[in-house]
């Protein structure tokens, strides 16, 4: 297993000397995807509380470098940790609110859903930040400033920023925090008998969540260069950023890039190819139907499955 | 602040606001009986908005009286989703029925960004007549008629639950499923006509929206979490409190376009079900705590 | 002093008096059990005791220290720990995790807290089932499971909920067993049971509950043949007389 993951780290390292630039653009967009699914799987997978409003935190940090950027000369490099505290301190809000309120199921689902739209609509009347015309970025192409001209650079950064995110739900998984984490999704009023402070470690799970989120939010800024309310608070951004993780396997350590390396081609070369004959949508068709076919086939997500394969055939 | 403005903004929430109850009641009656939040249920009406348009524009047919082909038609969807996919997830964690539904959600927006592309549309009634004015107020007779129609409907609905047999034992099914399996009921058949009435719901108030508020395939979205508001703030599984909850959340709306700015409209309706969500989660009607 | 203690523990559930003023003290050691008819409060009790509810009125001491508004894992954590009469195992945990869980209130490290599992998973006899995911258990295992996880918190006093419930004879049996080896080990316990004939065997005192309040309390042979307590069990499926369920 060990030599498996060097092996892959050695490919995923190589790869940007022998792919085209039309397959490293995929490529970052799945590393993106897969740390933001990871950093949703925190709070969403190990702790197992749903939300669907991580755009917010996406949003707040993206506009935060954006803004301090822009405005106050501030570097991204500097702005997307200012971007993550914000996001984290929104997640400790919203989640302080519904755990505290024992808000459970649909109910968290609606309030992180409600604060994204509060997002949203807010940014859309805020005229200091662009309204609903947006937010602009200037290109400089200036590594200072979190840009690059070269596609391969790009593709480093979101290589890094997932194998962080990992690296990081690696630790919390062997650790009490993780434990803890997946008791809670198991059995909430169980784990409280134990000894478990569900209370505490909701937050502390919606916090990271929340702060990486919002870290990702300058990759988002920088790398598009525009931001609209409508689309980075948007729902259906929070819709693809939970869709991989589960797809992959929520709560467990490589189901969110698996989900990733299976969801981010897909949607992209249908989105080209669909997209070419004038059919806008037939992409988000197919998504909408894998979507069900894994919730009825494939509820665990595909990596334990894949896993479990693997042990048969070992066994075997 | 001018006081007919005031009012004039009371009114026609109110006026909205049947279609919003229509649309929050079929829901409450899906979730009510199934425990499962239709995440499609925007993208459902919009269907019935399109099937509106279609009949009107290629049959002639105006939507005053094409809205009980959609509630049919979308009564059939509704069955053939619950039949098709929601029975088999009904004992499935929550994540999984939400993801289900968002799946049913994305298929069905897309679905008509296909079929009918991605500007707005509206359907002319042929019923255009001049507004009526009460005072200083006028009043739209297209929403009047929406209005009327609609809340006509919900209270067809009302009595069918209240007072017919099957609509006894859907509400039976609704307050407790076991008891329900317990005492014979056909439970699964139960489900089937629930999910299909709750669509036929959005069918029809999709197609009374038709003629005053024009559309495209994304509005099924924003449709779909005004409705969740509406329920929490009414109460989860209450019929009443969606009923009344979305004559409250127009209203609400309504104002806060006159208050506010119409793009900040929606910022009362969410700030108002934080506030309910935070300290009456079981709704304003609702019995059933969190 | 007592170990832990209730004073005038009341809870009402609408008109329900569920607890009335209920007075128990467990001394270090003791091994109390807690019984009447269904509906009588002990669970009520219970969930008082290990702050799953607030009381209305009363008193909860642990060695002298109030614990009452305390939340349940502040509870657990000083001391109090309880078993679900439903059994509530993690079910896609393993055996070994789910009693990791426990550990991990005594011990902060995973490398101990799993050393301490194991040695509770083999105490219980559930050595062979130890990375079985716990949804496979069967019953007899879960109840097994539950026990576990409580003891793996350290407690110093255990109250288990119907452990027994759902066992037949010989599993009966097994767990008496098990039970009267934890608390010779020093273990103080109050336990909640319907089955007469094992609290019986088990305890050295018995408190009666009936519509909350306690109505006898003394050596299981004397409150048996308490007036009161025959009266209450009356019409009640007297469960030393019939098979075990």
């Amino acid at each position: 297993m060990t030599w498996l993951g060097i092996a892959a780290l050695g490919v995923l390292l190589a790869l940007p000397a022998v792919v085209s630039s039309y397959v490293l653009t995929i490529l970052i967009f799945i590393f993106f995807y897969a740390f933001l699914g990871q950093a949703w799987n925190v709070v969403g997978g190990y702790a197992g509380q749903l939300s669907v409003g991580h755009a917010a935190f996406l949003g707040v940090g993206a506009y935060a470098s954006a803004v301090l950027a822009q405005e106050v000369g501030l570097s991204p490099w500097l702005g997307m940790f200012v971007g993550g505290a914000l996001a984290g301190a929104l997640g400790a809000v919203i989640g302080y609110l519904g755990f505290r309120f024992g808000l459970r199921g649909f109910y968290f689902v609606l309030l992180t859903v409600a604060f994204a739209e509060v997002c949203r609509i807010v940014v859309n009347n805020v005229e200091a930040v662009g309204g609903a015309v947006g937010f602009y970025i200037t290109f400089t192409g200036d590594p200072r400033q979190f840009q690059f001209r070269d596609n391969r650079a790009w593709y480093y950064v979101t290589l890094v920023l997932m194998l962080a995110a990992t690296g990081i739900v690696a630790l919390i998984e062997r650790r009490r925090f993780g434990v803890y984490l997946a008791a809670i999704r198991e059995d909430e009023s169980a784990a409280e008998a134990l000894g478990v402070d569900t209370l505490r470690y909701k937050m502390l799970a919606m916090i990271v969540s929340s702060f990486l989120t919002g870290v990702g939010g300058t990759f988002y800024a920088c790398y598009l260069l525009s931001l609209q309310p409508n689309a980075v608070f948007g729902i259906p951004l929070s819709v693809e950023i939970i869709i991989r993780p589960i797809v992959g396997g929520s709560g467990t350590l490589l189901g969110p890039i698996l989900g990733s390396f299976i969801l981010t081609p897909l949607a992209e070369v249908s989105r080209y190819y669909l997209g070419q004959g004038g059919w806008h949508g037939a992409h988000l068709i197919a998504y909408g139907v894998l979507l069900v076919a894994v919730v009825l086939f494939l509820p665990e997500g595909a990596y334990p499955r894949l896993v479990r394969l693997v042990r048969a055939r070992k066994r075997a | 602040m001018d006081l007919t403005l005031v009012a004039q903004g009371l009114l026609s929430g109110l006026l909205f606001g049947g279609v919003t109850s229509l649309m929050a009641v079929g829901l409450t009656l899906i979730f009510g009986v199934m425990r499962v939040v239709n995440f499609a249920h925007g993208d459902m009406m919009v269907w019935g908005m399109y099937l509106a348009w279609m009949l009107s524009s290629r049959a002639g047919i105006d939507p005053y009286l094409g809205f009980v082909v959609c509630a049919a038609a979308l009564f059939v969807l509704g069955l053939g989703v619950q039949r098709g996919l929601v029975d088999r997830i009904l004992d499935a964690p929550h994540e999984m029925q939400i993801l289900l539904m968002l799946g049913v959600a994305l298929v069905l927006e897309n679905a008509a960004l296909v079929a009918f592309g991605p500007e707005p549309a509206r359907v002319r009634s042929s019923l255009t007549l001049p507004p009526l004015w009460l005072g200083p107020l006028f009043v739209d007779v297209a929403r009047l008629i929406t209005f009327v129609i609609a809340i006509a409907l919900t209270v067809l609905l009302g009595l069918f639950l209240f007072r017919t047999a099957f609509g006894r034992r859907i509400r039976a099914a609704a307050d407790n499923p076991y008891g329900a399996l317990v005492v014979g009921t056909d439970v699964r058949r139960v489900y089937a006509v629930a999910f299909g009435i709750g669509a036929a719901c959005v069918g029809a108030a999709g197609a009374l929206v038709a003629p005053i508020l024009p559309f495209q395939p994304t509005t099924g979205l924003g449709l779909s979490v005004a409705s969740f508001n509406i329920v929490i703030i009414g109460g989860m599984g209450s019929l009443l409190g969606a009923f009344l909850g979305g004559l409250i959340v127009s209203i609400a709306e309504s104002l806060g376009a006159v208050f506010l700015a119409p793009s900040m409209k929606e910022l009362v309706s969410f700030g108002l079900l934080i506030v309910i969500l935070l300290f009456r989660p079981a709704g304003l009607f609702g019995k059933r705590a969190a | 002093m007592s170990l832990l203690e209730a004073r005038g523990l009341s809870k009402r559930f609408g008109g329900v008096r569920a607890v009335d003023h209920l007075d128990l003290a467990l001394a270090e050691g003791d091994l109390l059990g807690l019984i009447g008819p269904n509906g009588a409060g002990k669970t009520t009790a219970f969930n008082l005791l290990s702050g799953f509810l607030a009381p209305d009125a009363g008193e909860i001491r642990l060695r002298g220290r109030s614990i009452v508004g305390l939340k349940p894992h502040r509870i657990c954590q000083l001391g109090v720990a309880r078993t679900f009469q439903i059994v509530r195992p993690f079910p896609r945990m393993t055996v070994l995790q789910n009693v990791e869980v426990g550990a991990l209130a005594r011990h902060a490290g995973t490398g101990a807290a799993v050393r301490v599992a194991r040695a509770v998973v083999e105490q219980v006899g559930l050595g062979p089932k130890a990375n079985a995911v716990a949804s496979g258990l069967t019953m007899p295992e879960r109840k097994r499971l539950e026990l576990a996880r409580a003891l793996a918190t350290e407690p110093a006093v255990l109250l288990l909920d119907e452990v027994m419930a759902g066992l037949n004879p010989t599993e009966i049996e097994r767990m008496v067993v098990l039970l009267r080896e934890i608390h010779a080990a020093g273990m103080s316990m109050l336990l909640i049971e319907h089955n007469m004939r094992a609290v019986m065997a088990l305890s050295q005192r018995v408190v009666v509950l009936n519509f909350g309040s306690k109505i006898a309390e003394g050596a299981p042979a004397e409150v048996a043949r308490h007036p009161k307590v025959v009266e209450a069990y009356l019409g009640e499926e007297y469960v030393d007389a019939a098979p075990a369920r």
